[in-house]
């Protein structure tokens, strides 16, 4: 239980795939000028992740690793078909992508009409192979993990492309320097954002050492208050969705 | 370039400023920010995708009369994840300690967007020849800005180039260190590579007031 809670707050805030990695910043990018679009987006990325890490883990672990041929007969024991994972994550992604598109306009249109429009968008969007990557260079031990490593990073993804959709609208009212309005001043602002993130680096380092109150701290509270706000409403968010799949289904 | 048109020229020319895929079209961007804190790493990925778009786009372009529009998204990955895996395979092979920093963004290679982007655009619509030229130069121009980002991060951030010191030493205070210059570590960390390309962008359109974006 201890290791899931772990986890889920590392993918989430310390190894958040905006702001630590940079996974799915095109989209990040692209789709980020209105909030209720982003939202979208954002709950497609956590059900896709939710849905193809798992998939990519079981692939990984009885297709893909050294020896995990085995089942099949002792005389498979020294494959090595690790060289094959790209391929056939990207594969698993757009099949599973491709199927999830039907299955949703098939049996929910409303949810199809809100939700459907970014699954294509998605196949290509690096935070949902990054996560499948991942997931194999850090050796996740088991299925439920995997299944959290991948709803939490796509949580994570959610909540940062929430908070710069949400910047965005707001700095339209602000006198921008010309050169550096649109493009520019998002990736500053995300800069900005991730040095914040970099904060929640210290959370889970164990109890070896103190946390160490710096003097930024102070200042940083309020932004941590203010996503932590931001954060209630996505969790909101994110529970009605998932409620709507589970009626879907 | 005796032997481009003056047409196809342009297909290489531009992308490496006014159509710049990362400044101007905003593609390829998670890779570009991920990798460049030492400049020989940022090197080794735009030679990757410089491989990889330049194949790609040829081999997209020839089939583009066969491929069915209704698949071509996953035709276009295998084609991607297989020429990604050769890069990959010889990453390993010859440049072990490398691939271990690049880690998984050799496999992000194939969801760069800037190789999708130039499928769909560019491959799917022109012959072969136009299409190789096409990829070399958005590679190209991918290339320039990884290059740019890593030099700064990494002079500034650690005070070297390709991993030589070119400030002196900061530990015998030689060089420029021997008058109080100070690395600056937050120019490691990842969120400064964002704030660098913000700076880069800020600086090519002060210079080209056209592609200022409307607010």
């Amino acid at each position: 239980m201890l290791e899931h809670l772990e986890l889920f707050f590392k993918s989430i805030f310390i190894d958040n795939m905006v702001f630590a990695v940079f996974l799915g910043m095109c989209s990040y990018l692209a789709v980020s000028k209105k909030v209720s679009t982003a939202v979208g987006l954002g709950a497609a990325v956590i059900f896709v992740l939710g849905v193809t890490v798992p998939l990519n883990w079981l692939l990984d672990k009885y297709l893909l690793q050294d020896g995990a041929l085995v089942w099949l007969g002792p005389e498979y024991a020294d494959y090595d078909l690790g060289f094959l994972s790209f391929i056939l994550f990207i594969a698993t992604i757009a099949t599973m992508v491709q199927l999830v598109e039907i299955v949703v306009e098939k049996f929910s249109p409303s949810l199809y009409n809100s939700l459907g429009i970014f699954l294509p968008l998605i196949a290509v969007n690096c935070a949902i192979l990054g996560g499948s990557l991942f997931m194999q260079t850090r050796e996740i031990p088991n299925l439920g993990l995997a299944l959290n490593y991948g709803v939490s990073s796509g949580i994570g993804w959610f909540l940062a492309i929430l908070a710069i959709a949400a910047i965005r609208e707001k700095i339209r009212y602000s006198n921008v320097p010309a050169p550096l309005r649109g493009l520019g001043i998002t990736f500053i602002i995300t800069g900005l954002m991730g040095i914040g993130f970099q904060s929640f680096g210290g959370m889970l380092t164990g109890d070896n050492e103190p946390p160490e109150p710096t003097e930024t701290t102070t200042a940083k509270t309020e932004e941590i208050k203010e996503k932590k706000e931001i954060k209630k409403e996505i969790d909101d968010e994110e529970r009605t969705i998932s409620y709507n799949e589970v009626i879907n289904k | 370039m005796a032997l481009l048109s003056k047409k196809d020229a342009n297909l290489i020319l531009d992308p490496l400023a006014d159509n710049n895929p990362i400044t101007i079209q905003v593609l390829g961007i998670c890779s570009a920010l991920a990798i460049t804190a030492e400049l020989k790493a940022s090197v080794v990925m735009a030679l990757s995708v410089l491989f990889v778009l330049g194949v790609g786009n040829v081999v997209i372009s020839l089939l583009r009369n066969v491929i069915p529009s209704k698949i071509r998204i996953i035709v276009q990955l295998v084609v991607v994840a297989t020429l990604v895996i050769i890069v990959d395979q010889v990453l390993k092979a010859f440049a072990y300690e490398l691939s271990k920093t690049l880690s998984v963004f050799v496999g992000l290679i194939i969801t760069n967007c800037i190789i999708m982007g130039r499928f769909e655009a560019f491959a799917l619509g022109n012959g072969p020849w136009k299409s190789f030229l096409d990829g070399i130069g958005n590679a190209l121009g991918y290339g320039v800005i990884l290059v740019i980002i890593g030099f700064f991060r990494e002079l500034l951030g650690s005070g070297t180039l390709f991993g030589i010191p070119v400030l002196g030493d900061p530990v015998t205070k030689t060089g420029l260190y021997s008058i109080g210059y100070e690395n600056n570590g937050f120019m490691i960390i990842p969120p400064a590579a964002l704030i660098v390309v913000g700076i880069v962008i800020w600086v090519q359109r002060s210079r080209n007031r056209t592609l200022i974006e409307e607010a």
